[in-house]
C-alpha cells in the first residue's frame, strides 16, 4: 500500500481563513498551487508545526497532529525537511557547518541521505569551505535545500524554493530539483504560484483558492481539466508519459509510443523501452481537419475534440483526446476565428500538428 | 599628595561583579521578552526600563527600606543567616544589578528582535530543540547586542552614585567607590585628588566608548559580510 499524507487544518485570522482537507501520496512531488495569499505556506507551516490550526497531519503510521488526542508534535520532532522562501542559512556558520547543522542530530543508524550523494546531486562541493555571505542567491538555495535533504526527512516541505531567485538562478536550479526528485525517494509538498514550474515538478496538483482546496489530483489530469485555471494559463501545457519504440539512426530521430499515437522526437539517449515524459505547450498544438501530409510538421496526432472553452475575445482553448484513449489528454490553443471557419465541434476526430515536444525527464 | 586607589579597585569589582550577574540574569530576560506573547510583557518590561527615568535616590530609597531589617527581602536574608544587604558590598551589587538592568537588557533584547523568527524556525526544522535554538543561533546572532549591553551595564555601574550613596553610604574599602570618593574629595577641598580620579574617570569612559564603537563596527562586517 503506498503512504499517504492525510491534512487537515482550519484557521480562522478574521481577514483570512483556512479549511481544507486532503490525502495525498506521500511519493515524488505534490505541488499547493495557488495565487499568493491564498494559505498554501500556512498549509505549509502547519504540516511542519511552524504553525497550529485545529485538525489533524499524518504521515503514514506517524501522526504528528491529532487534535482528538491531544497531540501536537513541536517541529523538531518532526521527521521533516524545510526550504523557506529565501535562502536562510545561517550567517555565522560556514556552508559545511550549515550542512552539518541537522544532519549531525541525527543518529548515523537513521541516516538514509549521503552527504557525498547530496552535495554531487546539488552540485555544492566547491562552496563546501566558504561563508554564506559570499555565495549567490541560488548557490545559498542550493545549500538550503543540501542542509534540509540531510536530516534524512520523510516528508520534503519546499516553500516556492524559486521565488526568491532572479530568473538565471532559477533556471540553473530547476535541473536540480528535478534529479532530486529522480535520484532521491523522498516525498516532496512543493508550495508554487507558477503554473510552468507546477508543470515541471509536479506528479500530483493540489489546486488551492482562499484557503479552500478547489481541486486535487495527478498532474496530467489538472494540467489540462479545462474548467481549472491551470489550463488557462499563457504557459498551459500537456504531460504525457510514453515509452522508448525505435531509433531512428538515418534522421537521428527517437520514435516514442504514447497511448493512442507515437511521437518522433530528435535522438533521445534512451533505452529502447524506457519510459519518458513529454510537455507539449497548448501554444504548440494547431488543429487540422484531415492529415495534410504536406506538412513540414513531424507530429501529426489523430484526436478527438472532447471540450472547449473560449480564452478572451480571440482566442479558444480546445481539449483533445489522443486516438481513441481518454486518459491522453492534449491542448490546444488556437484563435476563435480558425474554430468557427473549420466548424469544429466536440466529438469531432481531428489531426492535432504538434510543433515542439520538450522531454522532461 | 597621597591618592587612596582603594576606591578605584573597589569600583571596578563591583562593575564586574554587576556585570557578570546581569549577563547571567539579563540575557535570560531578554530573551523572554523577545519570544513570549503574554500580556505580562509589557508590564515587565516597562518594570526594566524604570530604573532609566527613576531619581536613583529614589531606586536607593526603596532599595534600603527592602533590604532592611524592617524590609520583606531584610527580614529574609537575616533569616536565611546573611544578615542585613544595606552597607555592605553585596548590597551594592543587588542595587548597581538593579540599577543597570536596562542598560544590559535594552539591547539584548533589541539583538534578540533584531534575529527575527526565521532563524529559529530554521533551526527548529534541523531538528534544533528550544534550548539548541537559543544557544547555537540566538546567542551567536546576537553577540554585538550582548556585547554592548556588557560594556554600557559596566560603564553605567562605574559612574553610579546616588544609589549607592543611598544603600551603602560611604565606607571604605567596603561601599566607598569612585564616585563617592570624588565627592569627598571636593567636600574636604582636595582638589588634586578629585582632579586626578574624575580626570581617570573621563579617559576611562573615552576608551570605553571607543572600543564598543570600533568593535560593534566590526562585528556588523563579519556579521553581514
Amino acid at each position: 500500500m503506498a503512504d499517504v499524507l492525510d491534512l487537515a487544518f482550519r484557521l480562522d485570522r478574521g481577514d483570512f481563513s483556512l479549511d481544507l482537507a486532503c490525502r495525498v501520496p506521500a511519493r515524488g512531488v505534490s505541488a499547493l498551487f495557488g495565487r499568493s495569499g491564498c494559505g498554501k505556506t500556512t498549509v505549509l507551516r502547519c504540516v511542519a508545526g511552524l504553525e497550529r490550526a485545529a485538525g489533524h497531519c499524518r504521515l503514514a503510521d506517524a501522526c504528528w497532529q491529532d487534535d482528538a488526542s491531544g497531540r501536537f508534535l513541536p517541529t523538531h520532532r518532526r521527521p521533516i525537511g524545510y526550504v523557506f522562501q529565501e535562502p536562510s542559512l545561517f550567517p555565522h556558520r560556514s556552508v559545511r557547518a550549515n550542512l552539518d547543522y541537522g544532519r549531525r542530530r541525527i543518529p548515523a543508524r537513521e541516516r538514509r541521505v549521503d552527504l557525498d550523494e547530496v552535495v554531487e546531486l546539488l552540485g555544492i562541493a566547491p562552496l563546501l569551505g566558504r561563508d554564506p555571505a559570499g555565495l549567490s542567491g541560488g548557490e545559498r538555495q542550493r545549500v538550503a535545500i543540501a542542509r534540509a535533504l540531510l536530516t534524512s526527512p520523510r516528508l520534503l516541505l519546499m516553500d516556492e524554493p524559486l521565488a526568491a531567485l532572479d530568473h538565471t538562478s532559477k533556471r540553473d536550479i530547476l535541473p536540480y530539483l528535478e534529479r532530486l526528485h529522480d535520484h532521491l525517494q523522498i516525498p516532496v509538498l512543493y508550495v508554487s504560484h507558477d503554473p510552468d514550474e507546477v508543470a515541471r515538478l509536479a506528479d500530483h496538483i493540489l489546486l488551492i483558492e482562499a484557503g479552500r482546496l478547489r481541486a486535487a489530483g495527478p498532474a496530467p489530469q489538472m494540467l489540462t481539466r479545462l474548467d481549472l485555471p491551470l489550463a488557462r494559463e499563457e504557459t498551459a501545457s500537456a504531460l504525457l508519459s510514453g515509452r522508448v519504440r525505435a531509433h531512428d539512426p538515418c534522421y537521428g530521430l527517437t520514435r516514442v509510443a504514447i497511448p493512442g499515437a507515437s511521437l518522433m522526437l530528435e535522438r533521445l539517449d534512451r533505452a529502447v523501452d524506457e519510459t519518458v515524459r513529454v510537455r507539449i505547450h497548448a501554444r504548440d498544438v494547431s488543429i487540422a481537419l484531415d492529415d495534410p501530409g504536406t506538412s513540414s510538421i513531424l507530429n501529426v496526432l489523430p484526436a478527438r475534440i472532447v471540450e472547449m472553452h473560449p480564452l478572451g475575445a480571440s482566442q479558444v482553448l480546445v481539449g483533445l483526446a489522443v486516438g481513441t484513449t481518454p486518459e491522453s489528454r492534449l491542448l490546444a490553443r488556437i484563435t476563435r476565428h480558425s474554430w468557427e471557419r473549420l466548424r469544429l465541434h466536440p466529438g469531432q476526430q481531428v489531426h492535432a500538428q504538434v510543433k515542439a515536444v520538450a522531454v522532461m525527464d | 599628595m597621597s591618592l587612596d586607589l582603594t576606591p578605584v579597585w573597589l569600583t571596578l569589582k563591583l562593575a564586574t561583579l554587576t556585570t557578570a550577574v546581569l549577563l547571567v540574569v539579563g540575557t535570560p530576560l531578554a530573551w523572554w521578552l523577545s519570544q513570549t506573547r503574554s500580556r505580562l510583557k509589557q508590564i515587565v518590561a516597562t518594570l526594566v526600563a524604570l530604573p532609566l527615568v527613576l531619581p536613583p535616590t529614589v531606586l536607593g530609597f526603596y532599595l534600603l527600606l527592602l533590604l532592611g531589617p524592617h524590609g520583606p527581602i531584610g527580614a529574609l536574608t537575616e533569616r536565611l543567616g546573611l544578615g542585613t544587604l544595606p552597607f555592605t558590598f553585596a548590597g551594592l551589587v543587588v542595587g548597581s544589578v538593579l540599577y543597570s538592568l536596562p542598560f544590559m537588557v535594552q539591547p539584548v533584547h533589541n539583538a534578540f528582535e533584531a534575529i527575527g523568527q526565521r532563524p529559529l524556525e530554521v533551526a527548529a526544522t534541523l531538528r534544533a530543540s528550544p534550548l539548541a535554538r537559543f544557544l547555537d543561533v540566538a546567542l551567536p546572532l546576537a553577540l554585538p547586542g550582548l556585547l554592548t549591553g556588557a560594556v554600557l551595564a559596566f560603564a553605567h555601574t562605574v559612574g553610579e552614585f546616588g544609589v549607592i550613596l543611598m544603600i551603602g553610604g560611604n565606607i571604605p574599602g567596603e561601599t566607598k567607590v569612585l564616585s563617592v570618593a570624588i565627592y569627598d574629595h571636593v567636600e574636604s577641598l582636595e582638589w588634586a585628588q578629585a582632579h586626578w580620579l574624575a580626570g581617570g574617570m573621563v579617559l576611562f569612559s573615552f576608551l570605553v566608548v571607543l572600543m564598543m564603537n570600533l568593535l560593534g563596527q566590526r562585528m556588523r562586517r563579519i556579521g553581514h559580510g
